[in-house]
């Protein structure tokens, strides 16, 4: 090949952490934890998959990304403004007064935001309208919604899954974020989502299972053409992924860092 | 009387909340709550390590956690269903109306984090429609405490009564009011301060703020009348009756000015009492902000009210 997109995916997925850490630190408000197992899986989509045109970011032919675990708020903006959405001094203002980026993302807001999300089990069944009206116009155009884990404890999520399966849409990608903690506790504690793979397979999705942090794995299956079914990719995540005192740490998912935490996370962020 | 702004200390209302459980919890074993992946949000930490199984976290899904309770209600439970008050009358409403107020099952319905107290996450997060929601569930009964000691009578009238209760509870530390010989009356107003010029008629946290508004414009010669209107369902017509005598009428509510307490107050007099009414709250959606930019930017401070209560006092005038 002779251009390998994956250094580029990996020096924004580490710029991305940096950048988005330091958003957090600097507004002492966040969700760090759920930024940081998001973080390889969007930039592999916005430095691999995707096809848009940040300067017509309403062109109708676009590929749609729908962030539905809209509390990863800082992991969404940092890779809009790398993907050259917004300048990037706008990160500098996250959750301040009148910011165009709010602790949610709010499309009315940013370029780039397809839909605003915040309240988990949204992103899919707005995914899927997407879809449906790529199909009944025959559009190529692809659909890829992320979630949370504990966000599929939403009902709403299955509704639209058995939809997209229903009407094969076969140009929608779902990717869970499998980090397999939620807001306090483990997902297989607090109320069983396993064997997801299955549970896609019945609602008739094509299902991957893929290691989230592994560029190279993500680019592979992402950017696969579309096949006759929904797919859905269950990217195996570490909540907090690269910062050692927070990978695994439920207390990370809104914890903020402190200024030796900050400094300790730059280090091992490099 | 000293004033409870400048001399109480602050206290977070979810601290008597959860107090207040773990008391009734001992002596009741009928009551349990359910929760939506908050236990921490809700405080039920120590609830939920003293009563493991009478803690029922059904994880992100508040339309089940609201069905559920609905269904240990059935069950003869008397289950406290406790989750950020934006997703627990939002994402449930029909399951409010339907499940619980419909039905008329014996739930109590225990919003946290209500109004703006996650202010920078936005207005998903903001719960601020919830009063214009739920007021016309007429046989819930809606419950805004204005401070730590009105919230522990609440749950704990809640907990005695036999229907379904709404209480809206913040996370904004709150300072006690202070009122000699305090007396919990649901459905009741509570005379914050005497006055006859103008009547300011809030809930929740904006209470203590009303109360400093007319320790302000007694400072320039006006008696301003405060209510603590806790109970927006039912309405105490009778208070709001005696509030028009004073010819001029101001509503403070953290939430909406359409439906909320405002609203409420503006169709009771629209229809039986004629009298300005200036409502104090938030327009719609809200731009992003902390908590202190957004309060001061819609008036919600003792300044902003006194200047609402000049305004309804000036249409009275004319
Ligand atoms: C409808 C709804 N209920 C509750 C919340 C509060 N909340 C925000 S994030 C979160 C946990 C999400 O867990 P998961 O989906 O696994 O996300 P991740 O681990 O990737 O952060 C919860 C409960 C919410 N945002 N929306
Ligand atoms: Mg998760």
């Amino acid at each position: 090949m002779t251009n390998d997109p994956i250094p580029n995916i990996k020096a924004k997925a580490l710029w991305m952490r940096r950048r988005s850490f330091q958003m957090v630190y600097e507004a002492q408000l966040g969700h760090p934890g759920g930024d940081f197992s998001a973080t390889d899986i969007l930039a592999t989509l916005y430095f691999g998959v995707l096809n848009f045109d940040p300067a017509q970011p309403n062109w109708p032919e676009r590929d749609r990304f729908i962030m539905s675990k809209g509390h990863a708020s800082g992991s969404l903006y940092t890779v809009l403004s790398a993907a050259g959405y917004f300048p990037e001094d706008w990160l500098s203002t996250y959750m301040g007064n009148k910011s165009r980026l709010n602790g949610h993302p709010n499309r009315n807001y940013l370029p780039g935001v397809e839909t605003n999300t915040g309240p988990l089990g949204h992103g899919m069944p707005v995914a899927v309208g997407i879809a449906i009206a790529g199909q009944i116009t025959g559009a190529t155009y692809r659909t890829f919604v992320l979630t949370g884990d504990g966000e599929l404890q939403e009902g709403s999520n299955w509704e639209a899954a058995s939809v997209a399966g229903h009407r094969k849409l076969n140009h929608l990608t779902l990717i869970v974020d499998r980090n397999r903690l939620q807001q306090g506790a483990g997902t297989e504690e607090t109320n069983t989502l396993d064997p997801l793979d299955d549970r896609f397979r019945a609602f008739g999705f094509e299902v991957f299972m893929v290691d989230g942090h592994d560029h190279a794995a993500l680019l592979a299956v992402l950017s696969a053409p579309p096949g006759e079914k929904p797919r859905a990719v269950i990217a195996n995540t570490t909540k907090g992924k690269g910062v050692s005192f927070m990978e695994h740490q439920a207390k990370w998912h809104h914890g903020v860092p402190n200024a030796a935490q900050f400094a300790q996370a730059m280090e091992e962020l490099v | 009387m000293a004033h409870a702004v400048e001399t109480a200390g602050l206290y977070d209302c979810r601290d008597a909340w959860v107090k207040t459980m773990m008391a009734l919890a001992e002596v009741d074993d009928r009551i349990v709550t359910v929760v939506n992946d908050s236990i921490g949000s809700s405080k039920l930490g120590a609830f939920q390590a003293r009563f493991p199984d009478r803690t029922i976290n059904v994880g992100i899904a508040e339309q089940c956690m609201v069905g559920v309770g609905a269904g240990l209600a059935n069950g003869g439970r008397i289950p406290f269903v406790s989750a950020a008050s934006c997703f627990l009358t939002g994402r449930a409403l029909e399951q409010v109306k339907a499940d619980v107020a419909y039905a008329d099952f014996n739930v109590k319905l225990i919003g946290q984090s209500s109004g703006i107290a996650y202010a920078e996450l936005g207005p998903t997060h903001h719960s601020i429609e919830d009063f214009a929601w739920l007021r016309p569930l007429t046989n819930l009964t809606v419950i805004c405490p204005a401070d730590a000691w009105e919230t522990a009578e609440a749950v704990t009238w809640a907990a005695a009564h036999e229907g379904p209760v709404y209480i809206r509870l913040s996370r904004m530390p709150v300072p006690l009011l202070d009122i000699p010989n305090r007396v919990f009356r649901p459905g009741k107003a509570e005379t914050v301060r005497e006055g006859q010029d103008v009547a300011i008629l809030a809930c929740g946290t904006t209470v203590h703020l009303a109360a400093a508004a007319a320790d302000l414009l007694k400072a320039v010669g006006i008696a301003a009348r405060v209510l603590n209107f806790s109970t927006i369902n039912p309405l105490d017509e009778a208070a709001i009756d005696a509030a028009a005598e004073t010819g001029a009428i101001v509503t403070v509510e953290e939430a909406g000015i359409r439906g909320g307490l405002g609203g409420a107050v503006a169709e009771y007099t629209a229809s039986n009492r004629p009298v300005p009414v200036e409502r104090v709250g938030f327009p719609g959606f809200l731009p992003t902000g902390s908590l202190e930019y957004l309060f001061k930017e819609h008036g919600l401070t003792a300044e902003g009210i006194a200047a609402a209560a000049r305004r309804s006092m000036m249409r009275a005038a004319r």
